[in-house]
């Protein structure tokens, strides 16, 4: 047993690559690898709804059709929001590695704000469009953009509770493993949300305005 | 040995050292720079009749890829090197996954659509 231990700490870490050679992988690996692989499963959950919604698209059963409901202004904006708290997120995450707990503080924030702006202009569009009476269950093209759009919201949603729990643990603890490497999982699931908005622009708003 | 230093210690798996990624703020503000680029470039490909029209979705589809893959380099800096072998290997997976339940459904949808009895109009 004491020889294990000893080769396995002989063997210089660079080596260790998760895939067997040079001893384990670093904790840091193996837990981004695990939730890497629970983003790729929600990209497909993803995939499925982008699925419903390419087919049901032109099935407005005579109601209003992507045209008449979407203000690409509005969506620009959004963009613009979550690429923001993407790039502030990102930071924040350098800022962390770098042990500057002001500067994270205030880049976590500014994450919050920009998620929680693009949460409040895509509820104030769901909620301009029901009033017009073009709510989930008005057409097929409807239901299926409300459970597509819907569900990003809703982990949009679930990522800014998550950030609130985060940053409190944070103040909490400091810069212990357990919550630095919570804050990675955080940041690889906020830069994933981004880039299922970017199918959900392009494919729903800017081809649905075509 | 303090508390905090017992508990890093005992958190670590063996041959974990400092960690140093290769992120810095420079890899940040070019993601950013690039993202903000290709949806800038989507909006008024979208908007205006400066690809050919009936090319529009497939340059809106090209953008996308293309503001896809400068998120996946500069914000979660998946990278050639041997730390990301298995991300890579995993994503490559879930790609393929993606691809057939979109591709698919839309060509088995398309077909069915195109083999209806017309619905006659009562």
């Amino acid at each position: 047993m004491t020889t294990a231990t000893a080769t396995i700490g002989a063997v210089p870490t660079e080596l260790a690559r998760g895939r067997g050679g040079g001893g384990p992988a670093p904790m840091r690996i193996v837990v981004a690898y695990g939730f890497w692989i629970f983003i790729l499963s929600d990209m497909v959950m993803f995939s499925a709804l982008f699925a419903a919604y390419a087919v049901l698209s032109g099935h407005t059963a005579g109601g209003p059709t992507g045209p008449e409901l979407f203000n690409l202004h509005n969506v620009f904006i959004e963009t613009l929001c979550l690429l923001f708290s993407s790039y502030t997120c990102g930071l924040g995450a350098l800022s962390v590695e770098r042990r500057h707990p002001k500067r994270f503080l205030i880049l976590a924030a500014l994450t919050f704000v920009l998620g929680a702006a693009f949460l409040f202009i895509e509820f104030s569009e769901f909620a301009g469009m029901i009033s017009q009476g073009a709510g989930p269950s008005r057409s097929a093209f409807l239901s299926a953009f409300f459970t597509l759009v819907g569900t990003h919201g809703a982990h949009v949603t679930i990522g800014l509770i998550w950030l609130i729990y985060l940053v409190a643990q944070f103040v909490a603890k400091g810069f212990r493993s357990a919550v630095l490497r919570r804050l990675l999982c955080f940041s690889l699931f906020w830069h994933a949300l981004d880039i299922v908005w970017i199918g959900v622009m392009t494919l729903v708003y800017l081809m649905g305005v075509r | 040995m303090d508390r905090d230093d017992r508990l890093h210690y005992e958190d670590r798996t063996p041959g974990v050292e400092e960690y140093e990624s290769g992120a810095n703020v420079l890899s940040y503000t070019a993601g950013l720079g690039l993202a903000v680029l290709t949806t800038i470039a989507s909006f008024v490909v979208a908007q205006t009749d400066m690809l050919w029209p009936p090319g529009i979705p497939v340059g809106l589809i090209v953008l996308a890829l293309a503001q896809i893959g400068a998120h996946l380099v500069f914000f979660l800096h998946l990278g050639s090197g041997p730390d990301h072998t298995n991300n890579i290997l995993a994503l490559a997976f879930g790609i393929l996954i993606v691809f057939l339940v979109i591709a698919g459904s839309c060509w088995i949808i398309v077909n069915l659509n195109a083999n209806m009895m017309p619905i006659s109009v009562r």
